[in-house]
C-alpha cells in the first residue's frame, strides 16, 4: 500500500491495474477498435462497389452509353451543413466534457444538451435526405449505390441515434448532481463514442459525396 | 488514495483546456469547408482533386482523435488499442478498392 501511494504521487495517472490504465476506458478504446472494423467492412463494400451501378438513380453527374447526361442524386450543400452540424457537436461534447471536470454542473449539461440537440439535427437532415432518395426511386433494392449506400450510412445514423440517447442521459445526470466532477471518467467514455461516430463520418463523407 | 481521486488528478491535468478545444473546432470548421472548395473546384484541380480531399479528410480524422478523444495526451495503449483495427480496416478498404477497381474493373 505504501508502495502504491508512492508511485502514484510520482505519476498521479498512473492506477493500479495491471496495465496501469483505468480498465473501463481500455474496454470501451477496444470496443472503438471493433466499431473500426465493422464500419471498415461496410467503407470497404460501398468503395468495392462504387460506380458500378447499371441502373440509376446515380449519385453524381453520370454520363450514359448513348450520351444522356443523369443527373446526380446525391445534395453535397445539404449534406455540408449536417456535416458542420456534426462536427460542432464533438466541440461541444468536449466543452461538456471541460464543465463536468471543472465540477461546473450547469456548463457541462448545457454543453451535452447542445450535443445532443445537435445529433438530432444531423438525424433529422439524415432522414429528409432517405426520404428524398425514396420518393426519387432509389431504395436498398435498387441498385448497388442504394444497396451500400443505405447500409452504409444506415449503420451511421444508428450510432448517431444511439449517441442522442447516451448524451440526453449523460445531460440530465450531470444536470441533476448524480454524475459530478468525481465521476467525470464516466462522461469522458461517453465523448469517446461520440467522437468516434463524428470521426466515421469525416471518412464517410468525403468518399461518397465529394470524390465521384 | 481512492481510485475516484486519481481519476479526477488524472483528468485535470492530461487534458487541454477549452480555449483549445475552440481552436481545434475552427480548424475542423475550415478543413471542412476547404475539403468542400475542392470538390466544387475539381475542374481546376483536375487529377489533384481527390488526393488533397483524402489529405484535408485525415487531417480532419488526427485532430479529433489526438485532441478531443485524448490521444495525445493519454497511455499509448490506447493509441495501440484503436490503430491496430484502424490499419486493418484501413487495408481492407484499400485492398477491395484495388481489386473492384483497378485489377477487375466492372464498368458500369
Amino acid at each position: 500500500m505504501a508502495h502504491s501511494t508512492a508511485v502514484h504521487a510520482a505519476d498521479p495517472a498512473h492506477l493500479d491495474t495491471s496495465t496501469g490504465v483505468d480498465n473501463r476506458k481500455l474496454a470501451f478504446w477496444t470496443f472503438i477498435g471493433s466499431e473500426c472494423l465493422l464500419f471498415g467492412s461496410l467503407i470497404a463494400s460501398y468503395m468495392a462497389y462504387k460506380g458500378s451501378s447499371r441502373t440509376g438513380p446515380y449519385p453524381h453527374d453520370t454520363v450514359l452509353a448513348d450520351g444522356t447526361l443523369v443527373p446526380g442524386i446525391l445534395d453535397v450543400p445539404l449534406t455540408s451543413i449536417s456535416t458542420a452540424v456534426l462536427l460542432f457537436s464533438s466541440l461541444f461534447m468536449v466543452l461538456g466534457l471541460a464543465g463536468v471536470q471543472r465540477g461546473d454542473r450547469k456548463s457541462g449539461a448545457l454543453w451535452l444538451a447542445a450535443t445532443a440537440l445537435f445529433g438530432s439535427i444531423f438525424l433529422g437532415f439524415q432522414v429528409y435526405e432517405f426520404t428524398h432518395f425514396w420518393h426519387n426511386g432509389l431504395t436498398l433494392s435498387s441498385n448497388l449505390f442504394g444497396s451500400t449506400f443505405f447500409m452504409l450510412t444506415g449503420f451511421h445514423g444508428a450510432h448517431v441515434l444511439a449517441g442522442v440517447l447516451y448524451m440526453s442521459t449523460l445531460a440530465t445526470l450531470v444536470w441533476t448532481g448524480r454524475l459530478g466532477k468525481d465521476k467525470s471518467l464516466n462522461v469522458e467514455i461517453g465523448g469517446l463514442y461520440w467522437h468516434f461516430v463524428d470521426v466515421v463520418w469525416i471518412i464517410i463523407f468525403p468518399l461518397i459525396y465529394l470524390i465521384p | 488514495m481512492s481510485s475516484e481521486t486519481h481519476e479526477v488528478a488524472h483528468d485535470v491535468d492530461a487534458h487541454p483546456g477549452t480555449r483549445l478545444y475552440w481552436i481545434i473546432g475552427l480548424y475542423l470548421f475550415i478543413l471542412t469547408a476547404l475539403e468542400i472548395g475542392c470538390y466544387y473546384l475539381e475542374d481546376t484541380l483536375g487529377g489533384m482533386a481527390t488526393p488533397t480531399i483524402l489529405a484535408l479528410s485525415a487531417a480532419k480524422f488526427i485532430l479529433v482523435v489526438m485532441f478531443f478523444m485524448h490521444l495525445k495526451y493519454d497511455s499509448k495503449i490506447f493509441t495501440g488499442v484503436f490503430l491496430f483495427p484502424m490499419a486493418l480496416a484501413t487495408l481492407v478498404i484499400g485492398g477491395l478498392t484495388i481489386l473492384f477497381h483497378v485489377l477487375h474493373p466492372m464498368g458500369m
